[in-house]
């Protein structure tokens, strides 16, 4: 049996299920708070509103799992797209540190800030 | 007549990542130009930059609740900033870009088998909207309620 060691499952996983969350959750926040409310179409929830609603733990698990996937993916497909697409392929392990770093950075921040909620 | 010079004979060859015999044309940094599945693909694969975006704004949203009133006004009020809106704006087009590619693609990543007959593309990727409609109506309504 010829086992090849490979990690790419485990980032394929990531970026997948990032991919998905990101489709299926990021238009309607991005909708929300970044058009509808800045452009006076909704009236913004107030303060007491959104922080009692973010004080709720499964909330803030959500919140978590919303910044977090979406990195992962944005790390799989920027380093392909560096790679691939610009060709940039004499610095793949520079490419690889900055995306899957800035994930794990990203990750690691929301996490702080949820737990010091 | 001077003796001739040694023939060096490199004993370790220097082995490269891509194998020099092979065939590899050279390909313009601008491939992905011209031709419209390429620039798709390119486009599809930069609404990731997009996504990350949005996270960092998330973040500072969360920062913003966390800190009090004050914060969370000086959040609202920077998103109001022309250039805030204009990357929103462009942000919002790649996100619902990555959804409708991503859906469309569920068929072929997953292929769903019936009784032995694959399923239709459309009987994989409708329900996927029908998600996208429900999971979003159910966020307006804990945001705005």
């Amino acid at each position: 049996m010829h086992k090849i060691e490979s990690n790419e499952p485990f980032f394929w996983i990531l970026f997948s299920a990032g991919g998905m969350m990101a489709a299926l959750f990021i238009p309607i926040h991005l909708f929300l708070f970044g058009l509808a409310f800045p452009l006076g179409w909704l009236h913004a929830p107030s303060y007491e509103q959104l922080n009692s609603l973010a004080r709720m733990p499964l909330v803030r698990i959500y919140l978590f799992v919303l910044c977090s996937l979406p990195l992962f993916h944005w790390a799989h497909r920027f380093r392909y797209t560096l790679y691939d697409g610009l060709k940039v392929k004499h610095l793949n392990e520079l490419i690889f540190v900055f995306c899957y770093g800035g994930a794990t950075l990203g990750s690691i921040t929301a996490a702080y800030l949820l737990w010091k909620f | 007549m001077p003796a001739a010079q040694p023939q060096t004979i490199n004993s370790a060859p220097q082995y490269t990542l891509y194998h020099p015999r092979w065939y590899r044309p050279k390909v313009s940094v601008y491939w992905w130009l011209g031709e419209r599945h390429y620039l798709k693909f390119i486009l599809r694969e930069l609404s990731s930059v997009f996504v990350a975006v949005f996270v960092i704004e998330t973040l500072m949203l969360i920062n913003g609740l966390r800190r009090g009133p004050v914060a969370y006004a000086h959040f609202l009020h920077r998103t109001q900033n022309p250039f805030v809106v204009l990357l929103n704006v462009i942000a919002m087009f790649f996100l619902v870009f990555h959804t409708v590619t991503w859906f469309n693609l569920a068929p072929s990543a997953t292929p769903v088998r019936l009784g032995g007959k694959r399923l239709p593309d459309f009987m994989v990727s409708a329900p996927a909207y029908v998600a996208w409609i429900v999971i979003s109506a159910i966020i307006c309504w804990a945001v705005l309620q």
